[in-house]
């Protein structure tokens, strides 16, 4: 039973590294940038969070009504201004720009707020428990961090087949110069996409705060997990990322089911384990 | 007041374009008048592509004006030009490989611009793409390509339609049945300026000939009047 639990456990927690993948692999998708900051936006998602919870006095996850907005300014802004001008036929610019990027943040928010480790109080519901089936407790809010993470890939995945934005996404993916000759403007796509991207990550931001203790130095982490489940799931795929985020928490939790030393590592060697068997993912959409 | 000479068209004039140091046209000139259909012909790097590319905004040209209906748009990106009624169907078709057919020929129409063209319009013009529609873009024949290439720049209901090797890569027969659909094209009171390699599918289709060799115009008349051995001497540079 023990093992069930930690199984299931693993399973809530890999929506969340869904979440911090799914961000990653709709910017790699779009515009074929790999977003080094990535993990490091999630932390200032989450820092960004911590200040409107304590000027605002609202409750964590009542503050995701300032810090999406928030964010996908902070995304559009950044895309226009710096990462559209580090794009083109190299993929060693944008490479280097969001690394600086990341020491930047990682930095600014050290100088702001200090190493101490910050949480985010949610209240009650972090300790709401139910009994699924007798011996297996879930918490409501790893439970709802797993439906929210969800519904947000079930919504993506929709935005991109079945709607007029993820065409032009699809299309500005497939060919960039054609998609001008359509009238549309890649740059502003970018920047759009850039703008969705960090949306999730807002959100991926909150959880993560509410969830466990958060400092300045921990988003190169969450990117290696992001990156981890996207490769997993597949690039393109965004159910796969899914799969791969729960994957990746499943194999945490039963490595630290084993020993609690072992839960990071777990992860990676059952990454390193698919990538050498199936280096394209379980689910590749782009051959 | 006695009126004013209407603008043609299109008007470029004295255009050099360059790929870095490299240059492709030398002080090109070209005119297209409402409703006409301009070929414009020559051998291989002859610099006819670019010559539309640098219509369609997709190159900026270094020196020279190219304007429509008197307006200038030399300095417009391509995502303008579509704005402002000028369509490219590019070389190779480029079609939206992830997209299905019927994607390819809305994300074309994305703009809105109101004309005669719209999705059904398009299906009555090519009735196999309706039944092709649902299917990848990639999965068609080369001649069923083409027509959705045509298909997707006549969505944005362009004034002007850029045709560059409409024939590359297709069977003589499906080149005919391309062609063949050009004077619906053009009843809509679109213009046309077609690329090609074919001069005598050019010469059939278009009332006026510009003749590149060497990105230089090497000859320009009504297509009735040139002459064989005029056209073979401006292509060859014999």
């Amino acid at each position: 039973m023990q093992w069930a639990n930690a199984i299931v456990q693993g399973v809530l927690i890999g929506g969340l590294y869904a979440l911090f993948a799914a961000g990653l692999s709709l910017i790699f998708g779009v515009m074929r940038l790999v977003n080094i900051a990535h993990g490091d936006l999630i932390v200032l998602a989450a820092y960004l969070a911590l200040v409107v919870t304590a000027t605002l006095g609202l409750d964590p996850l009542t503050s995701l009504v300032v810090v999406v907005p928030a964010m996908a300014v902070i995304g559009y802004a950044l895309q226009r201004l710096v990462l559209n001008r580090t794009l083109g036929d190299d993929l060693l610019p944008p490479l280097l720009v969001t690394f600086g990027l990341s020491v930047i943040i990682q930095n600014g928010l050290l100088e702001l707020f200090s190493a101490d480790s910050r949480k985010l109080q949610a209240g009650a519901i972090e300790v709401q428990t139910m009994e699924i089936v007798s011996g297996i407790w879930i918490g409501l809010l790893p439970l709802l961090q797993f439906v929210v993470a969800v519904a947000i890939i079930g919504g993506l995945q929709l935005l991109f087949y079945r709607s007029a934005f993820g065409r032009a996404f699809r299309a500005t993916s497939d060919d960039p110069s054609v998609a001008e000759l359509m009238g549309l403007d890649t740059r502003r796509v970018f920047a759009l996409a850039m703008a969705l991207s960090l949306a999730v990550v807002a959100i991926a931001g909150v959880f993560l705060a509410v969830r466990a203790n958060f400092d300045p130095a921990i988003g190169p982490a969450r990117l290696i997990y992001g990156f981890e489940a996207v490769i997993i799931g597949g690039l393109g795929s965004l159910w796969g990322t899914l799969a791969g985020g729960i994957i990746l928490g499943v194999a945490q939790a039963i490595g630290a089911q084993i020993d609690p030393g072992w839960q990071v590592l777990a992860g990676h060697l059952v990454f390193l384990a698919i990538l050498a068997v199936r280096p394209q993912g379980l689910f590749p959409k782009v051959q | 007041m006695a009126d004013a000479p209407r603008p043609p068209l299109l008007d470029v004039r004295d255009l050099d374009v360059f790929y870095g140091d490299f240059q492709a046209l030398f002080g090109v000139s070209l005119r297209v008048e409402p409703g006409e259909v301009v070929a414009v012909i020559g051998a291989n790097g002859a610099g006819k592509s670019t010559l539309l590319k640098s219509i369609a905004g997709q190159l900026a040209p270094r020196r020279g004006e190219i304007a429509l209906v008197g307006t200038p748009a030399h300095r417009a990106p391509a995502f303008e030009m579509v704005r402002r009624g000028v369509a490219l169907v590019p070389e190779g078709r480029r079609l939206f490989s992830s997209l299905s057919v019927e994607e390819n020929l809305l994300i074309g129409g994305q703009l809105g611009r109101p004309g005669p063209f719209s999705l059904s319009r398009v299906y009555d013009l090519f009735p196999v793409l309706y039944e092709r529609r649902r299917q990848p873009a990639p999965s068609l024949s080369g001649g069923q390509q083409q027509m959705v290439a045509i298909g997707r720049a006549l969505m944005s209901n362009p004034t002007l339609l850029l045709c560059d090797e409409l024939s590359l890569g297709l069977a003589p027969i499906i080149v005919r049945d391309i062609y063949a659909s050009l004077p619906a094209i053009v009843g809509e009171g679109l213009s046309l300026i077609i690329v090609e390699q074919d001069i005598v599918q050019a010469l059939n289709t278009a009332s006026r000939v510009y003749c590149l060799q060497e990105g230089r115009v090497a000859l320009e008349g009504e297509a009735r009047t040139l002459t064989k051995a005029a056209i073979s001497a401006a292509y060859f540079g014999v």
